[in-house]
């Protein structure tokens, strides 16, 4: 800083709302960022997983004799090489070696580790697997059938037989008498009654397909232990704190000997939410190796191996009064859980809440059973369950005010939530646009105009018609309370220069986390962004966060962050005005220096004030932390509470082109209004918006893992087609700023919301265009011409109230 | 274990010999030979553009290329597009443009694009979307992408 410059008067200006320069991007720009597929520790060892090639088998031998003679091999693992080896997952339902059965095609039989990655495959040729083949589920609603072949009938636990269990250890696992996984049951108002006043009923079957994250980065893993035991990890876990402890538990470890540094990652989008067998393997080939063991995959891998989004098969009743107003929702649902349970078996927590409060509904009743089949297990996806919800609600929005005549904008907006309610769930709105989304977003698309146009045009000549159909969503954007604590740590520190350290329990994950938080802190010191170095990868630095998921970290890691700096500047004002012989109160802090708060004129040099604190008499630091717990709830057991500090709130107006001869949609445009609460770092949240959409588009039209009698059949970029470039609709987006008022400078969170009402928005575009509704995604080329040719199969859920609660 | 082979070519405007197993493609001989990272593997197929470098003047896909053929050729990566001033300005306007975020798609595309400028200086957003079709990237919706490549485009001239 130029003491020249204290001459002059400082103006005040702010960081919020500018387009601010991602700290990381330079690096990455110029290939320089290591990523764990870069990194190489000396002696590294390198791993690699023998599969199932049975879909659902008994495992009658394994012998690995033949790849353990195999030069250049470490060490070879099967099931009955890791007695104590402890079921993993959310349900602890599935060990990571299987010894005994084979539920899926992902299943892991044997593991290598080897001099190179080339050994370790030609080992894995060498291992012979004896199987005898089981009965198939891949239909999850034969999985509930009488008599249905059992996916999960023995325990995992302590009978003796197991040879994974020591005697008398505890059974971790029961097993299960049934296919059922999970079921969640909630309810509010009086659906009878309800239902009784309703002037018209809908009920329809919605099928909503696989699709998987497709990080660009593959999922990898390194992992080592010290001479004394202690294990270090390098992991692309989103949620590093909560992981340490049930990898603790995993690996009858205390948890202050794991340590897991977080290199930057190829991607995140909720597939690093849960712990997965490679990584529990990896380590295991790791504590026997004693080196380093690396574990990459290869893209075929990421696709068979990794989570997918959740499948539905949902059935949907709603009704409505001939004047508009909304009186009831009945909700079936039938998740395939694949052959274990990982996060998303729990998407019913989101998506109840988008049946319960997107709309006020005077009655909700919604019912969720996730069943175990032999296919890919699914996991947490970016949106969680919610574009599901979203597709079969918003459809059925147009529907019935279709059925009551009425615009379809304004019987949304009838129905739409205001800023003040409490919904039957117990959510509440303390800042809400809802209403300022819808009408913003068609506005700006002129969606009223062109929906009626579209309709009038459907019988033109020509193959080609438009299509415009809207769809909103409510989504947590201030935390989301699921475990104990849903808070943040934040340690600050100043140097002698007046540049801040940021330690943050935060991860970042390419959403720009470390440039928001730099910015919130920078905004409270007065200094310019390139003042901030984060450190925010390392458990045995950082303070304890509950990790990133539910699009809470500016939220919450905002307001942690911001905690720290506050309490960094009460300390430096203090000092100021002590030495400058002033009221603290009068002094504030802008441009690098201390200044009178009233006129800007600089007092002192923040380094230099810095420095005289540190070489006084009183020899003092400026170091401060902070822990932000969110002023959330815990849900009952009926799954009532208000589980976030805020809710946000979106809507976006898809406009589409079908061609009726090929049955190709072309997405022209995305009109997107989104409630951020504040932009923060409007570079950023456009990134991540536009992103967002794209991924939202990739649901509806392009992306399908086909999952064939539990066989993945598309595991390449070939014939599982992400959105390329050319394809990209023009994005037009809104931010509506509601200004949040427990929210970091009124921000609130973003990272799930553009990808969630697409895919419903489209829908209604399809059936604006054409006058056909399709109740199943994606929208590909063959599922859309069949559908207009009247061949599409109309889903059905044999399910509806059939279940056992 | 496999046959080995010794090949000379130019690498960032460096004179390199290494031996490479024969069946070794480019992209593992660029990480694991040589050591240079900023070339990604995100496929291994040509579907996904992560591994994209120059070569002889062409973007390539180096995961389908053989290291054996890269014999006598002239190699440009991510790390020697730093000696290119054109290059600068495009690196530059991806992290203006917010086209970076995880940035595991960042250096391939930012070859893809730089070859693009090279053969198309006048480049408007639609043939920059066709220019960079074979680059997948899950994060940015690639509007950010375009944008960068479009201001470098005029910015260059
Ligand atoms: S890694 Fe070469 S194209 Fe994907
Ligand atoms: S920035 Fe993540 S894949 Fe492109």
């Amino acid at each position: 800083m130029n003491v020249a410059e204290k001459t002059h008067f400082i103006e005040a200006d702010t960081l919020i709302g500018k387009r601010i320069q991602k700290k990381d991007a330079p690096e990455k720009a110029a290939g320089k960022t290591r990523y764990i597929q870069d990194m190489v520790l000396p002696g590294q060892l390198h791993a690699k997983i023998l599969r199932s090639s049975r879909v659902h088998a008994r495992i009658v031998s394994i012998d690995t004799s033949a790849a353990k003679a195999l030069p250049g091999v470490h060490v070879v693992l099967t099931a009955a090489d890791v007695p104590d080896q402890q079921p993993i997952g959310v349900a602890r339902d599935h060990l990571p070696l299987k010894g005994e059965r084979v539920r899926s095609l992902r299943d892991e039989i044997a593991a290598v580790a080897a001099d190179s990655e080339e050994i370790a495959e030609a080992a894995l040729k060498l291992i012979r697997v004896e199987y005898e083949d089981l009965p198939i589920i891949s239909d999850p609603q034969d999985a509930l059938k009488p008599g249905a072949p059992l996916i999960h009938p023995e325990p995992h636990g302590a009978d003796g037989k197991h040879l994974h269990l020591k005697p008398n250890a505890p059974i971790a696992f029961a097993g299960k008498p049934d296919n059922i996984a999970m079921q969640f049951d909630y309810t509010h108002g009086d659906l009878a009654q309800a239902e009784a006043e309703s002037d018209v009923v809908f009920e329809d079957t919605f099928k909503l397909h696989y699709v998987t994250h497709c990080c660009m980065g593959v999922s990898g893993i390194i992992a080592e232990f010290d001479a004394s035991g202690n294990l270090l990890m390098y992991s692309n876990t989103q949620v590093p704190f909560l992981h340490k402890r049930e990898f603790a538990e995993y690996l009858h470890m205390d948890p202050s000997r794991i340590r897991i540094i977080q290199p930057p990652i190829g991607g995140g989008f909720g597939s690093k939410l849960d712990i997965y067998p490679f990584e529990v393997i990896c380590i295991f080939l790791a504590r026997a190796a004693q080196r380093p063991v690396k574990m990459v995959f290869s893209r075929e891998e990421e696709f068979l191996a990794s989570p997918t989004r959740q499948p539905v098969l949902l059935t949907l009743r709603s009704g409505c009064k001939k004047d508009g107003t909304l009186t009831f929702r009945q909700v079936h649902t039938l998740h395939d859980n694949g052959a274990y349970t990982s996060w998303g078996a729990t998407t019913p927590f989101v998506m109840m809440q988008t049946f319960s409060s997107l709309y006020r509904v005077p009655a909700c009743d919604y019912h969720t059973t996730a069943v175990y089949t032999n296919n890919p297990y699914a996991g947490s996806f970016r949106g969680y369950g919610n574009l599901q919800a979203t597709f079969a609600i918003e459809q059925h929005m147009d529907m019935l005010a279709e059925a009551i005549q009425m615009d379809p904008l304004e019987f949304r907006l009838k129905n739409a939530q205001d800023a003040g309610e409490v919904t039957g769930q117990g959510m509440k709105f303390k800042s809400c646009g809802f209403k300022e989304c819808l009408t913003t977003a068609a506005e700006r698309s002129d969606y009223q105009a062109k929906h009626r146009d579209n309709i009038v045009h459907r019988g033109d000549a020509g193959p080609v018609k438009r299509g415009i159909g809207i769809a909103s969503m409510l989504h947590v954007g201030g935390g989301a309370k699921i475990y104990p604590s849903d808070g943040c740590g934040t340690i600050l520190k100043l140097d002698d220069f007046a540049n801040v350290t940021l330690i943050t329990g935060a991860s970042e994950i390419g959403q720009g986390s470390e440039t928001v938080l730099s910015q919130l802190v920078c905004e409270e010191l007065g200094l310019p962004i390139s003042a901030v170095t984060v450190v925010n990868n390392d458990t045995a630095i950082t303070p304890w966060d509950v990790g990133v998921h539910a699009s809470r970290t500016t939220f919450i890691a905002g307001n942690s962050a911001i905690g720290a700096a506050k309490k960094a500047k009460a300390k430096i004002l203090a000092a100021a005005a002590k030495k400058h012989g002033c009221d603290e109160t009068a002094l504030d802090l802008r441009g690098g220096f201390v200044i009178k708060a009233d006129t800007g004129e600089p007092v002192v040099e923040l380094a230099r004030l810095m420095r005289n604190l540190h070489f006084s008499d009183k020899a003092e630091l400026v170091m401060t932390t902070f822990y932000y717990e969110p002023p959330s709830v815990h849900q009952d057991k009926g799954f009532k509470g208000d589980v976030s500090a805020a809710y946000a709130w979106a809507t976006q107006v898809v406009e589409v082109e079908v061609d009726t001869d090929t049955g190709i949609v072309k997405m022209t445009k995305v009109t997107g209004a989104h409630d951020v609460g504040r932009v923060l770092n409007r570079l950023g949240i456009e990134g991540q918006i536009e992103g967002g959409v794209v991924m939202g588009q990739g649901y509806a039209l392009t992306e399908n893992l086909i999952v064939d009698n539990g066989v993945t059949r598309n595991p390449n970029f070939r014939d599982y087609k992400l959105v390329t470039a050319p394809e990209i609709p023009e994005m037009d987006i809104s931010f509506i700023e509601s200004m949040d008022g427990e929210g970091p400078q009124g921000a609130k969170g973003v990272g799930e919301a553009p990808s969630i009402c697409i895919a419903a928005a489209a829908a209604n575009a399809i059936y604006n265009a054409t006058g056909v509704r399709i109740f199943a995604l994606p929208f590909t080329p063959e599922a859309v011409y069949r559908a207009l040719h009247g061949k599409a199969e109309k889903p059905q859920l044999q399910a509806w109230k059939v279940t056992t609660t | 274990m496999s046959l080995k082979h010794d090949i000379g070519f130019t690498l960032n405007g460096v004179k390199k010999r290494v031996t490479v197993d024969v069946g070794m493609t480019a992209l593992d001989m660029l990480r694991d030979v040589v050591g240079l990272t900023g070339t990604k593997y995100g496929c291994g197929e040509g579907e996904c553009g992560a591994c994209t470098i120059q070569v002889d003047g062409l973007s390539m896909n180096s995961c389908l290329m053989f290291a054996v053929d890269c014999d006598g050729r002239d190699l440009v990566t991510i790390e020697g597009l730093a000696a290119d001033p054109r290059a600068d300005a495009l690196r530059e306007a991806f992290v203006e443009h917010g086209a970076v975020q995880c940035g595991f798609c960042t250096p391939g595309m930012v070859v893809q694009a730089a070859h693009l400028l090279a053969t198309h200086p006048d480049a408007d957003a639609e043939t920059i979307k066709r220019g960079i079709e074979g680059n997948l990237c899950r994060c940015t919706g690639y509007k950010k992408i375009v944008d960068a490549i479009e201001s470098a485009c005029c910015g260059g001239k």
